[in-house]
């Protein structure tokens, strides 16, 4: 299956100087099933406050199963000028090897304007058994734009062993590079389960947070956690990499959660 | 394996022996065996590549788990490292006619970039320029060239090492494919020699752990060699999650053997 789904986010002026993200377009198609959504709960960063209708919400479902061998999935996402947009899943994605044996690819490309605001929600993706899935994403942050990116990967469903994965997400500021790093694992991945990329967990995943008002101080940064198997990795003065590794869903999704905690509490903002 | 000799019609054989030349050796051969050797002075010695971490925190122990490590420490980080020393050899080289010039430091500084969004851990930046400067201040006293002068005032804090492997090969006389091979090697050689010190293993055994990697080796560094041409932002960006873990909180350590 090929399919191609888009979603822009504009900020138009309100009443009495209240400004709100208006969704622009929102093309779904295929699996990529897009929906407006309500707030389900308060969003990892607070001091972001993404109350009120300066924020659009939307939510990604997939509309059938997979993706399987030999889909092609594009998504792009365009957060303009000063809009904030929360994006979510409804559910995990479960990648499934196809009938003929082809990889299964998504290809995401977003733009998050300037001094726009993205949240980036989705939920885990299931590498299940005999799947060979190709995720690509690239996101280009104009000045000044906000982003919080969660990526989360498990490694077969209960007791499986999984297919291939191979996951790269690239981040640049204007056309500097500020994150650029692809996971392979499975069995067309050669030592991925040994003591330098896995080590035998089933659950991987990382959240980047780039912030221009942060000024992340590496000195005042936690280098690790409480938890074992995360760490607090800053990429630049404004952008912070919580990376962890578990053996569920479950204990990623804390360690990540309690990672972004740990920064909202000890980096200090610094004044614009 | 025997050939069979029964057959008695077989034609005669070719007057000249049918046998292959050799493989072409690669330029600047001695060189390169310089370059790709631990007892280069530039400071590898004082690097476990991890492996330091990999043995306290994933209880690393014996050969099996070594040679698990080596092959995901290679086809990740070893083989970014090997085609980002092959993309700045080849940026040297296409600019050695004109004694490099502004357009190779710009292109080097333009990898270095690359390579600092490829390496997530901070302490895995500060060993990677730390190995870097080293190795250029080697290469500016054993094959001193202005590319070199170059590439040090536009890094100051040191290039990444793979940059600076791939302009200091370059001014040695190695071609792309020829730095790719030393960086593999290089990213084997130094966790397998810490072992030998760390946990005390048999370093026949060691080696032998190495010599069956060859296959491995070989494909990483092909791979490797033919990016050199690619743009800076598709040279591959594999990672390893649980190196950048285990070596951040390595470098918190009080008492370690190794700086990383």
């Amino acid at each position: 299956m090929r399919a191609r789904a888009e979603l822009a986010v504009a900020l138009t002026a309100g009443a009495g100087g209240r400004d709100r993200s208006r969704v622009a377009r929102l093309r779904s198609d295929g699996p990529l099933l897009l929906r407006p959504a309500i707030a389900t709960g308060p969003e990892p960063l607070r001091r972001w406050d993404l109350t009120g209708r300066g924020t659009a919400r939307i939510s990604r479902a997939a509309g059938a199963g997979g993706p399987l061998g030999g889909d092609h999935l594009r998504f792009h996402v365009d957060v303009g000028a000063g809009a904030a947009l929360v994006l979510r899943d409804v559910s995990a994605t479960l990648a499934l090897p196809g009938p003929h044996g082809e990889p299964s690819r998504i290809r995401t490309t977003v733009r998050v304007g300037r001094k726009a605001t993205l949240v980036w929600l989705p939920e885990p993706v299931i590498a299940a058994r005999g799947c060979d899935h190709h995720i690509r994403t690239d996101v280009v942050l104009e000045p000044g734009a906000r982003l919080l990116l969660r990526e989360e990967l498990l490694l077969g469903r209960h007791g499986e062993q999984p297919g291939t994965v191979r996951q790269r997400l690239r981040v640049c500021r204007g056309d500097r590079p500020l994150y650029d790093q692809e996971l392979a694992v499975g069995p067309g991945a050669p030592g991925w389960q040994g003591p330098a990329v896995t080590g035998g967990r089933r659950a991987l995943g990382s959240l980047l947070v780039v912030d221009p008002q942060w000024g992340a101080e590496r000195d005042g940064l936690p280098a690790v956690t409480a938890h074992p198997d995360t760490a607090v990795l800053p990429l630049s003065d404004s952008a912070v990499l919580v990376t962890a590794l578990a053996e569920d869903a479950i204990a990623l999704r804390r360690r990540l959660d309690d990672g972004v905690a740990e920064l909202e509490r000890t980096a200090a903002p610094v004044a614009r | 394996m025997t050939t069979s000799t029964t057959a008695t019609t077989t034609p005669a054989a070719p007057t000249t022996p049918d046998r292959p030349s050799p493989p072409p050796v690669p330029d600047s051969f001695a060189a390169l065996l310089l370059l790709a050797d631990g007892r280069l002075p530039a400071g590898a010695h004082a690097h476990s590549g991890g492996l330091e971490a990999a043995v306290a925190l994933e209880d690393l122990q014996d050969l099996t788990g070594l040679e698990a490590f080596l092959r995901g420490r290679v086809a990740t980080v070893g083989h970014v490292a090997a085609a980002f020393s092959a993309a700045a050899c080849a940026s040297v080289r296409s600019g050695l006619p004109v004694t490099g010039g502004s357009g190779t430091a710009a292109e080097l500084s333009r990898l270095d970039d690359e390579l600092e969004a490829r390496t997530p851990s901070p302490a895995l930046r500060t060993a990677s320029r730390r190995l870097g400067r080293q190795l250029l201040r080697c290469g500016l006293r054993v094959w001193p060239h202005s590319t070199l002068d170059e590439l040090a005032a536009a890094t100051r804090r040191g290039p990444h090492q793979p940059v600076a492997l791939g302009a200091v090969a370059a001014v040695a006389g190695l071609e792309p494919r020829a730095v790719a091979w030393a960086a593999v090697h290089d990213s084997v050689m130094v966790p397998a020699t810490a072992a030998v010190r760390l946990l005390g293993l048999d370093p026949y055994s060691v080696y032998a752990v190495l010599a069956r990697l060859g296959d491995r080796l070989d494909a990483v560094a092909t791979a490797a060699a033919a990016q050199a041409h690619a743009a800076p932002a598709d040279l591959p960006a594999w990672g390893a999650p649980l190196l950048d873990v285990s070596t951040e909180l390595h470098a918190t350590w009080e008492v370690r053997l190794f700086a990383s």
